[in-house]
């Protein structure tokens, strides 16, 4: 049984689209990526998920339950952590942590508490405010708020946005240690170096549907090939270089200051420059190929 | 579906205690400034008003002494500003400054628990500060009378309402300011032609018809009830103060959702 099943969604807001037509399975236990730019109907999928927005169309189910109408059973086997910090911030921890094991009606509060603080490695804190906590320990509060009860399936909303490096790797190793153990993990990002890492396999998404799906290594051989040379070079002469690619039939995207001319294994003769940078290819070229914008 | 998805229902007790625990868990962070405040207040108001009025203009009010009379009423007073108010900030703050609503609704718990649990969470805590002014006012002389017993339960209904209207109104503001209006429109017109201060009866017709309407007023004459004696009539005052929370609870309910789910 697939943990989510979502056929023909869509949601609209007023004239805005966010969700139009999309189909996505995710079976049980793996960890989905769910990739796509700012506005590409990640977070209201993810709502719609929990019964905290209405589709227009379409059916939804998750873990076994008709969605929205099942929509608080089936909230009561998953577990959110949201884009945005919404700890109750004067309370203790272990008081944030056991009020969500009292919602999730876990029967042994003090058990999960403790569970939860080892998870988020905060049981020295336990009776600290959260405002006394750094950035980096209230993401894991929040982590660990979602998995108080041990849910089946786990909703990440852009997990790490706004973190610095330290604080993401520290919530990948959490991330990667749950897809470990078999819980099934659907998260959003816009973030392609945290797909690649935890993800099984990658939905790109864009405009509210899914435009392609797979294994991160499937995706790059499927859209971008083996090989992708990048050129840094003046305004003029990347406007050259990319007619001439374009010319030859290959694929050209913007790269901050450069171009990068994918799948340049096929290029012919003086396609690419020979002062060009070649490196694999990567799910960043396939993202930027794909949904035309800039990664991040 | 799970054998745990079957035994979810509507209004569940664990849903309600759950929100509910969040609040308590708050309350233990700020409990000292409120409590200090809501006893702090009853007393300034019956030096102010009580002791100052009744030693110069006023001696008293239909056979009540003027600083019970004051007294009293103040139970209306602070009920309405612990349950409306609060209702009206923290409801609007939760939801769109903290994102807590977020949160609690992503666990199983629907609008109508959230809801509920918080109307009965204010409304419980109204209806014990609600009681201060009435314990100060029998320090300043007030007798104690059996009937006063009742006097939680007449505030929690008042409380239930206000905590809905507050609620409501919350989710029908576009900015925290707007809240200006509704104070300026409906609070405080409630609380000064409740009776609290003075006897509507000398008011015209007019404005005695519509107090008839302000739940503060009747509030404040079962209050008033409680320590000088009941009438016939309270039974259909209680009876519309427990319309009032009943129809502001379904108020409440509605307009949360719409704001809540989209």
């Amino acid at each position: 049984m697939a943990a989510i099943e979502l056929r023909g969604v869509v949601k609209r807001f007023g004239p805005i689209t966010a969700v139009d037509g999309l189909d996505l399975d995710v079976p049980e236990g793996i960890c989905l990526g769910l990739l796509g730019p700012n506005g590409a109907g990640k977070s209201t999928t993810m709502r719609l998920l929990t019964g905290q927005a209405l589709p227009d169309a379409g059916e939804l189910r998750a873990l076994g339950h008709e969605l929205p109408g099942d929509a608080k059973a089936a909230r009561a086997e998953m577990g959110v952590v949201p884009q945005l910090d919404n700890l109750d911030v004067d309370v203790t921890v272990e008081d944030n942590l056991a009020v969500f094991a009292r919602l999730y009606r876990v029967p042994d509060v003090g058990a999960a508490v403790d569970r939860a603080l080892d998870l988020a490695r905060l049981r020295e804190r336990r009776r600290d405010a959260v405002d006394e906590l750094s950035g980096g320990m209230r993401r894991r509060l929040l982590l660990a708020r979602g998995l108080v009860h041990e849910p089946r399936l786990i909703l990440l909303d852009e997990p790490t946005v706004g973190l610095d490096p330290q604080i993401r790797t520290q919530l990948w190793t959490l991330i990667d240690d749950l897809r470990s153990h078999g819980t099934t993990i659907l998260m959003s990002t816009h973030y392609i170096e945290e797909a690649e890492r935890l993800a099984d396999e990658v939905a790109v998404m864009t405009h509210g549907k899914v435009i392609s799906r797979g294994r991160p290594a499937e995706l790059i051989a499927e859209h971008a090939g083996r090989e992708t040379a990048e050129i840094y070079a003046p305004p003029e002469r990347l406007a050259e270089a990319r007619a001439i690619a374009e010319t030859d039939g290959l694929r050209v995207r913007p790269a901050g200051p450069a171009i990068a001319i994918v799948g340049s294994e096929r290029a012919g003769n003086g396609a690419v420059p020979e002062d060009a940078v070649r490196r694999a290819a990567s799910l960043e070229d396939v993202f930027v190929l794909l949904t035309g914008e800039e990664a991040e | 579906m799970s054998e745990r998805g079957t035994r979810l229902r509507r209004l569940e007790p664990a849903a309600i205690g759950g929100v509910m625990s969040r609040e308590v868990a708050n309350f233990r962070t700020y409990w000292k400034g409120t409590t200090f405040s809501s006893v702090l207040e009853p007393i300034v108001y019956l030096l102010a008003f009580g002791l100052g009025l009744s030693a110069t203009l006023v001696d008293e009010v239909h056979g009540i002494p003027y600083v019970q009379f004051v007294g009293t009423g103040m139970v209306a007073t602070a009920v309405i500003f612990s349950s409306a108010l609060p209702a009206m900030f923290g409801t609007f703050v939760k939801h769109r400054f903290q994102n807590t609503y977020d949160a609690i609704l992503a666990a199983p718990v629907d609008v109508e628990e959230l809801v509920s649990a918080e109307m009965l969470w204010i409304g419980l805590r109204a209806s014990v500060y609600g009681c201060v002014p009435l314990l100060v006012t029998i320090a300043f002389g007030l007798d104690p009378a059996p009937g006063m017993l009742l006097v939680p339960l007449f505030c929690l209904a008042t409380a239930l309402g206000f905590a809905g209207f507050g609620v409501a109104m919350a989710a029908t503001v576009a900015k925290i300011d707007q809240f200006n209006y509704v104070t300026a429109l409906f609070v405080t017109p409630l609380f000064l032609v409740s009776g609290a201060f003075f006897p509507i009866d000398e008011l015209p017709e007019g404005v005695q018809v519509v107090a008839q309407l302000n739940p503060l007023h009747q509030l404040v004459e079962l209050v008033r009830g409680g320590a000088f004696g009941y009438e016939a009539v309270d039974i259909l005052r209680f009876a519309g103060l427990a319309a009032f929370a009943l129809v502001m609870w379904r108020v409440a309910v509605k307009r949360m959702s719409a704001r809540l789910i989209d």
